[in-house]
């Protein structure tokens, strides 16, 4: 069995920048105990000396030139009109810093 | 019936001039605007006379006789794949409002070919579901059995193709989201090999493993568009170099010798109905009389990808979707902070399954547990690779069912997240393996549902894996009729 509790839940959605609602909360950490209860049958496996697979692809340093290259105004435009909320061209969000 | 014929057929008729582009195009829409209601395949139809307008210019290009392959040929896209102009949801309310500023480099390939995007298919958001019952945009019903689910996670991409609302889809496919709705609604699927086709524009979901392909009505079809869709993208720098093959020559070759491995974990799941069992077993049968060599293989850490993939993918996704904040695009949810512009507009903007994923994702990611579980998991996906890596060379193809079982009806495991997750339980080994695997429709039950096989083959392997689908489903001409063009 997992040890998994509510506070995990919130350390966890703190992490990752979701907001639960405590129905929320009860309901993920009834579906994480089952998933990682489940997930640990691969404890049987022994993996000593096997390396990680990040990629499958076995390219290695794929590189470009190191040069800029420019868009139209369209795409520009298009980028800024996604904004949620702007001021005079620029991306406007709360203050970050507080004094 | 002209929105019921294949794209080979389509292609065909319209370089003898059996049709024009406008009335293959009409004859779409029409099932659309007929249809979308209650299969809800599509989140977002493309405007009609800008359509039109495009498939007036097809025609006149047809005419000169010099023009690119798909020229007039309807085709849909998951809403995970970014279109430039047309709204891209991903099926999550906090993309609600977002229109790409660009392609993904597939669809540009494609629409360079001459194809009309009649409009973008739901999903399950981001892709994380194998039920489509995880849209922010309401379920896709099976155009088959409309009390069942159409797969996921790109169910509205084969229910579209198989209802005939488009003549084919581009979809994504990370752990089986196109090979399983395909095996569900009767319709051909192929998830290339990881780095075949670029990934640039897909909405990220575990980059390691994400890919996209076609789904059509047949083998030949798929040939066609991998030809288009494959190859280098320097945009992707997971795309590899290496030619394309003339993959509609490769899926008429012989098959007569060839070795096909049936691998026995899958055939011994438990859960496994046997109705799929005895048409794996009459298909086997069929391809013996074809002169190939079936021989029972092994891949024993089968067992062992359902937890791997369910480590790795929402690590993976939880990472991708550190993205969506409400900050540069999507709708933002105000807050008087800005943690709480974060939090308010990812809780209000994806559905259950996308956090659960956040959640586990980051978990198995915290401090003091990335170890335990995704290193770990690393490591297994090594040994299942390495089943696969075994397995071919003793066999040139495997052969298994998609899927355990045919289409589940609406809400049946939407309640039970792990019945849910093992239901990819024959589509994520290769996906883990980053091999090439095809769903094509393998026969019927007494119900009349669809059963899809899938067919793996080693990395690069499309040409063969293609082959050998085109020979099922050459045999599998009465269901093709049946279902597609009845």
């Amino acid at each position: 069995m997992s040890n998994l509790d509510i506070n995990d839940i919130e350390r966890v959605a703190g992490l990752a920048n979701l907001r639960l609602i405590p129905k929320e909360k009860k309901s993920y950490l009834k579906d994480l105990t089952a998933v990682f209860d489940y997930i640990n049958i691969l404890n049987e496996v022994n993996t000593e000396d096997v390396p990680e697979t990040a990629q499958v692809t076995g390219l290695e340093d794929v590189v470009r030139e190191d040069k800029i290259s420019s868009c139209s105004k369209d795409t520009v435009d298009s980028i800024k009109n996604q904004f949620p909320e702007s001021d005079n061209n620029l991306l406007k969000v709360k203050t970050v810093f507080k004094e | 019936m002209l929105k019921n014929l294949n794209l080979t057929r389509a292609v065909e008729g319209l370089k003898n001039k059996d049709f024009k582009a406008t009335e293959l195009l009409e004859s779409v829409i029409d099932r659309i605007e007929e249809r979308n209601n209650r299969i809800n395949a599509f989140i977002t139809v493309v405007d009609f006379d800008n359509l039109k307008k495009k498939a007036s210019e097809a025609d006149k290009k047809i005419a000169t006789g010099d023009y690119p392959i798909l020229s007039g040929i309807p085709f849909g896209v998951k809403d995970a794949i970014c279109t430039k102009g047309i709204r891209s949801t991903g099926a999550a309310k906090i993309l609600d409002n977002y229109k790409a500023p660009y392609s993904a480099t597939v669809v540009k390939k494609i629409e360079d070919n001459g194809a009309i995007m009649v409009g973008k298919q739901n999903c399950d958001s981001f892709g994380h579901g194998a039920s489509n019952e995880q849209s922010m945009y309401g379920l896709v019903r099976n155009p088959i059995d409309e009390s069942r689910v159409a797969g996921g996670s790109s169910g509205g991409s084969a229910a579209a193709v198989a209802d005939n609302q488009c003549i084919f889809s581009v979809a994504e496919d990370t752990g089986g989201s196109i090979r399983q709705p395909a095996s569900f609604c009767g319709v051909v699927g192929l998830r290339p090999s990881y780095g075949r086709n670029s990934r640039y524009g897909i909405m990220p979901m575990a980059s390691s493993l994400d890919t996209v392909g076609p789904i059509a009505k047949s083998v030949e079809d798929i040939a066609v568009l991998m030809e288009i869709m494959a190859g280098r993208d320097e945009k992707d720098a997971t795309t590899v170099n290496e030619p394309v093959p003339n993959y509609s020559k490769e899926i008429n070759k012989s098959i007569k010798n060839l070795k096909i491995g049936i691998p026995k974990e899958y055939m011994e799941l438990d859960g496994l109905d046997s109705e799929v069992e005895k048409i794996m077993n009459s298909k086997i049968k069929e391809l013996e009389e074809l002169g190939v060599q079936i021989q029972s293989v092994s891949l024993p850490h089968t067992k062992y990808a359902i937890p791997t993939y369910y480590i790795l993918v929402p690590s993976e996704d939880s990472s991708n979707l550190g993205r969506l904040d409400g900050i540069r695009y999507g709708v933002r949810v105000d807050g008087n902070e800005l943690y709480d512009i974060y939090a308010g507009s990812r809780a209000a903007g994806f559905p259950a399954e996308v956090k659960r994923r956040i959640i586990i994702g980051t978990y198995s990611l915290s401090a003091g547990y990335y170890d335990a579980y995704y290193r770990k998991a690393q490591k297994v996906r090594t040994l299942i690779s390495r089943d696969f890596e075994e397995v071919f060379k003793k066999v040139d193809v495997l052969l298994t069912s998609t899927s355990p079982f045919p289409a589940f009806k609406i809400g049946e495991k939407v309640d039970d997240i792990l019945q849910m997750y093992t239901a990819d339980a024959f589509v994520a080994p290769a996906a883990l393996a980053g091999l090439p695997a095809l769903s094509v429709p393998g026969g019927l039950t007494k119900d009349n549902l669809p059963v899809g096989l899938q067919i793996i083959g080693p990395r690069m392997g499309e040409a063969q894996v293609l082959n050998v689908g085109n020979k099922i489903c050459f045999n599998n001409a009465d269901i093709q009729i049946i279902r597609i063009y009845g």
